[in-house]
């Protein structure tokens, strides 16, 4: 056993299970704002603030910003452990800058989505 | 064009500041030769060059080496598989340390497949013969008992060449999964709780370098795969 603290799922396997099944909700909110588009060609503020005010819209948004953040930790926890391998101090500092800047863009868009 | 230009990587740590590549013309006489077979030729030219061969049919598994980019068994590897424009460009297998010439040092590569404990566990009482098991359950060793550790998979998997100290690589894991498969062992439990950490297994990103270097044609991707399920369903 490899021991690890700055991974999001402590284990290995939840990692693993967390990349997969954020992915999937990732996709399917890209395709479901993708589709609206395409539905939507004249879209104006009144119908696009609208959907973001109906409650259902905005905790499928959330979902998603959430499952962006824990996809982009994993993710680049993986990259930061292969390629910053040998530096241990520039490699904390980046992970914890990560860690950081995810916190903040999921804090930022949740006050989007309920701010308006 | 019976001249075969071979280029070797030279390396004696206690003579050279660096490895360097040395050339050779060799004279195949227009036979389709097994590389090893070339090393011997060079071996005349010049005795002062090291390589490691034992069996010289592809079951020792100690003449592991990077033939044009790919890695391989030399004795088991004719020149019309690898050689592009009449040249051939000879490398020790990468990511190992090199002790000499192509003889690298496998210990990390060793103490990978030490790790996993690759003999029979088994705490149920001795029977008076033997542990008997079905043909259906011995016909799951198939694919991953014949691996003869020859290292050509993990020395070509950039995730082991990043991590050979946490990931334990194609070779150890194949070996891993042909005890997690084995009807006879009772360590399954034990056995997965030591790779479920994020570098053991899942540090395979599953581009399948091993499959397309293994000279015995085993699948180590697969293997990994199956210790994922076994992984996930043990924990969900
Ligand atoms: S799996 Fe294949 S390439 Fe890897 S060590 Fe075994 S025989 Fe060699
Ligand atoms: S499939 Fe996995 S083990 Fe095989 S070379 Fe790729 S990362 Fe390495
Ligand atoms: S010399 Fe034994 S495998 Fe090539």
């Amino acid at each position: 056993m490899v021991t690890n603290i700055t991974n999001p799922g402590r284990s290995g396997l939840a990692d693993w299970l967390i990349q997969r099944v954020s992915a999937v909700i990732l996709a399917l909110y890209t395709l479901f704002i993708v589709g609206y588009l395409l539905f939507n060609p004249g879209l104006d503020y009144i119908a696009w603030s609208g959907l973001f005010s109906q409650a259902w819209m905005r905790i499928f948004s959330l979902l998603a910003f959430v499952s962006l953040a824990a996809h982009a930790w994993v993710g680049l926890w993986i990259v930061t452990t292969d390629y910053l391998n040998k530096w241990v101090g520039i490699r904390l500092a980046v992970q914890t800058f990560i860690i950081l800047a995810v916190f903040v863009f999921l804090v930022w868009g949740i006050q989007v989505l309920w701010g308006a | 064009m019976s001249t075969l230009q071979v280029s070797l990587y030279r390396y004696n740590p206690e003579t050279d500041s660096a490895p360097y590549m040395q050339e050779f013309q060799i004279d195949t006489q227009g036979r389709d030769l097994m590389v090893l077979n070339v090393l011997e030729l060079i071996k005349e030219q010049d005795s002062t060059m090291v390589y490691r061969r034992s069996c010289r049919e592809g079951v020792c598994g100690s003449d592991g080496m990077n033939m044009n980019g790919k890695n391989g068994l030399a004795c088991v590897t004719p020149l019309s598989d690898v050689v592009r424009n009449n040249k051939l460009v000879l490398r020790p297998l990468p990511g190992l340390p090199v002790i000499r010439d192509l003889v690298v040092d496998m210990g990390i590569f060793y103490r990978q497949y030490e790790r996993i404990q690759p003999y029979l566990q088994n705490d149920d009482p001795t029977p008076a013969i033997e542990r008997l098991q079905s043909p259906e359950d011995r016909d799951k060793l198939d694919g991953l008992y014949e691996c003869i550790l020859c290292a050509c998979c993990s020395s070509s998997c950039p995730s082991f060449w990043w991590n050979p100290d946490k990931f334990v690589g194609p070779a150890g894991l194949l070996q891993s999964y042909r005890f997690l498969a084995d009807s006879r062992d009772t360590a399954t439990r034990d056995r997965l709780a030591d790779l479920e950490d994020p570098f053991s297994v899942f540090r395979c990103r599953g581009i399948m370098n091993c499959v397309s270097v293994c000279p015995k044609g085993l699948n180590p991707t697969r293997a990994i795969g199956k210790i994922r399920e076994m992984l996930l369903t043990n924990a969900t």
